[in-house]
């Protein structure tokens, strides 16, 4: 579905030039969820607005579907790190969810129908009429997270979408996520900076160095399925993964990794 | 999505709506000391007026006396209006919005496309430097040569000299979209039409508002200007003519009067109707405004 070939983005030039991305390979197969965790400033948002063709990366390819993004591609929405900047204020809630749809070849109703599904599913099934501005900062993320689902895109990109819900909240989304994938066969491409969540929700989870960000480790997530909030979290081996993981993005034993690793992407 | 993945709504509460009894009262006691030095001011007038009987300065009893006489002592079935005012107020007040409303969309128009490409806002901007620092009224005699008929004139003043605070706000808000805002309809693949009337315009509302309003006043100014200079044969500038003309002072201040009273109630509307379409944006830079 997703390649990522030894992708490098240097931002700037000259002395002030900053690398964000050095060499990135990565490949995503259809249907699957990714999380992809780094620490903070290491390059995340960067390789993801590469993948959604807003970021020309300065090096290296991406192919959706084998074919090169050039672009922003088709059939593709992402739930921004800035969420209350991403949507529109002039846009009652309901109106920001519908806007995209037009051009999925829904009618009115249909659109309004998917909408208020949408909101539904995250909880805010009366806010339609609001504003953006009306809501909490957890609200509009939920918006924006809504907005995407209503869309159902075959690629999902998902920069930190949970950063700023409480806590319960946030278990609630991670869950919707899981079940959304469960009904539509969507790929996703989920950005955290939160270890704990990278394995609760990944089929695989890509662990990035520091900038500028190569991939640290590649791990499969092999925990028995329907994932659950407290007892998945117990499992040793969901213990076992987040302390591999721990390391990884810290950077210690990263010579060690090759060896641990047998998921890890060659390309 | 189905029901099944449906989560709960704990964390929806909704906000109190905001609008309180002593906000009421204060409001209130505004409105009456506005109304207060109004009326301070004008019985001052009237006071010092009579007090220095110049027939320059005719106190504003004699004024507003002169205009109900010229104006608004019509029949009932002409909503009061006499037949000089009918004759005098719809040709100006026709050619003032008539002006104004081409340009402003030929201001937003252009604007945008404008705004939408810096390259071409580059190569015409000197153009927009130069053409708005020409003072409008000296266009007149040009335009009386080129068009001849005195509408025509009036019309090509007001709309010279009113397009360019629509054109250069309108610019200006088109240019600076949130990137963010652009990101994400480039993502979800908004087509032209959808970015251009849902997020381009939106976007740069409240500045073309703020033009469109400097440019509401500038047209009174200029439909004035136009039929004192442009040869006009009616009109409100053309009542200011005859009353100088026949030496009638208190015409002349009537006119004057009754200009200012035509900005105001203009000025007024279109804050009444900015206000509802940028709700959005008063409240999002402070939710904790009432409403006004
Ligand atoms: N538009 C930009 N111009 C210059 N530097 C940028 C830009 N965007 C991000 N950066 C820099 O690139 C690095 C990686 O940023 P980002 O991809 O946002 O990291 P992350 O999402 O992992 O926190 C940061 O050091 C950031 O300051
Ligand atoms: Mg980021």
């Amino acid at each position: 579905m997703l390649d990522v070939i030894n992708l490098s983005h240097t931002y700037g030039a000259g002395p002030q030039a900053h690398q964000a991305l050095g060499g990135v390979n990565l490949h995503v197969a259809e249907g699957q969820l990714v999380s992809v965790v780094g620490p903070s400033g290491c390059g995340k948002s960067t390789l993801l607005r590469s993948i959604a063709g807003l970021v020309r990366p300065t090096g290296g390819r991406i192919l959706i579907r084998g074919a090169q993004v050039d672009g922003v591609p088709d059939d593709l929405a992402v739930v921004f790190q800035d969420y209350s900047r991403s949507l529109f204020p002039w846009m009652s809630v309901g109106e920001n969810v519908e806007l995209p749809l037009q051009r999925r070849g829904l009618d009115r109703t249909a659109r309004r129908a998917a909408a208020a599904e949408a909101l539904d599913a995250v909880g805010l099934g009366n806010a339609a009429a609001k504003f953006p501005w009306e809501l909490s900062g957890g609200m509009q993320q939920r918006v924006s997270i809504a907005r995407a689902l209503a869309y159902r895109p075959s690629l999902l990109l998902m920069d930190e979408p949970f950063g700023s819900v409480d806590a319960q909240t946030r278990e609630d989304l991670e869950d919707l996520i899981l079940a959304v994938r469960g009904h539509h066969r969507m790929t996703i491409v989920l950005i955290t900076h939160d270890i704990d969540e990278s394995v609760y929700v990944g089929d695989r989870v890509v662990a990035l160095t520091k900038a500028p960000a190569r991939v640290a480790g590649d791990l499969q997530v092999d925990l028995p399925g329907p994932r659950d909030q407290i007892a998945t979290r117990e499992l040793p081996g969901f213990v076992h993964l987040r302390a591999e993981i721990g390391r990884l993005v810290r950077g210690k034993h990263a010579d060690l990794l090759p060896n641990l690793l047998p998921n890890r992407s060659v390309h | 999505m189905s029901t099944g993945m449906r989560m709960s709504a704990r964390t929806s509460h909704a906000q109190p709506s905001r609008r309180s009894g002593p906000r009421l009262n204060a409001r209130v006691t505004r409105a009456l000391w506005k109304i207060g030095v109004v009326a301070a001011v004008v019985a001052m007038w009237e006071w010092r007026a009579r007090a220095a009987e110049n027939v320059y300065f005719p106190p504003p009893t004699a004024i507003l006396a002169r205009m109900r006489e010229a104006w608004f002592s019509g029949p009932f079935t002409h909503a009061f209006l006499t037949d000089e005012a009918i004759a005098n107020f719809p040709p100006s007040l026709g050619r003032m919005f008539g002006g104004w409303g081409l340009a402003c969309l030929a201001g937003i128009v252009l604007g945008v496309a404008l705004g939408r490409s810096d390259t071409l806002a580059a190569f015409v901007d000197p153009l927009i430097q130069f053409g708005r620092a020409v003072p409008p009224p000296t266009l007149i005699p040009i335009f009386l040569v080129l068009l001849k008929a005195d509408t025509r004139v009036q019309l090509a003043t007001i709309m010279y000299g009113v397009i360019w605070p629509v054109l250069i706000n309108t610019i200006d808000g088109a240019r600076y979209i949130d990137r963010l805002h652009d990101d994400t309809a480039q993502v979800f693949g908004l087509t032209r039409a959808q970015r251009l009337f849902r997020i381009i315009l939106p976007a740069a509302a409240p500045k073309i508002f703020a033009g469109l309003r400097l440019s509401l006043a500038l047209s009174l100014i200029l439909i004035v200007v136009s039929e004192l200079a442009g040869g006009s044969t009616n009109g409100i500038g053309y009542e200011l003519l005859v009353a100088k003309s026949m030496y009638d002072l208190a015409g002349m201040w009537g006119v004057i009067v009754l200009l200012g009273l035509l900005g105001y109630l203009f000025n007024a509307s279109f804050l009444l109707v900015e206000r509802r379409v940028l709700a959005w944006h008063r409240k999002q830079s402070d939710p904790h405004t009432s409403e006004r």
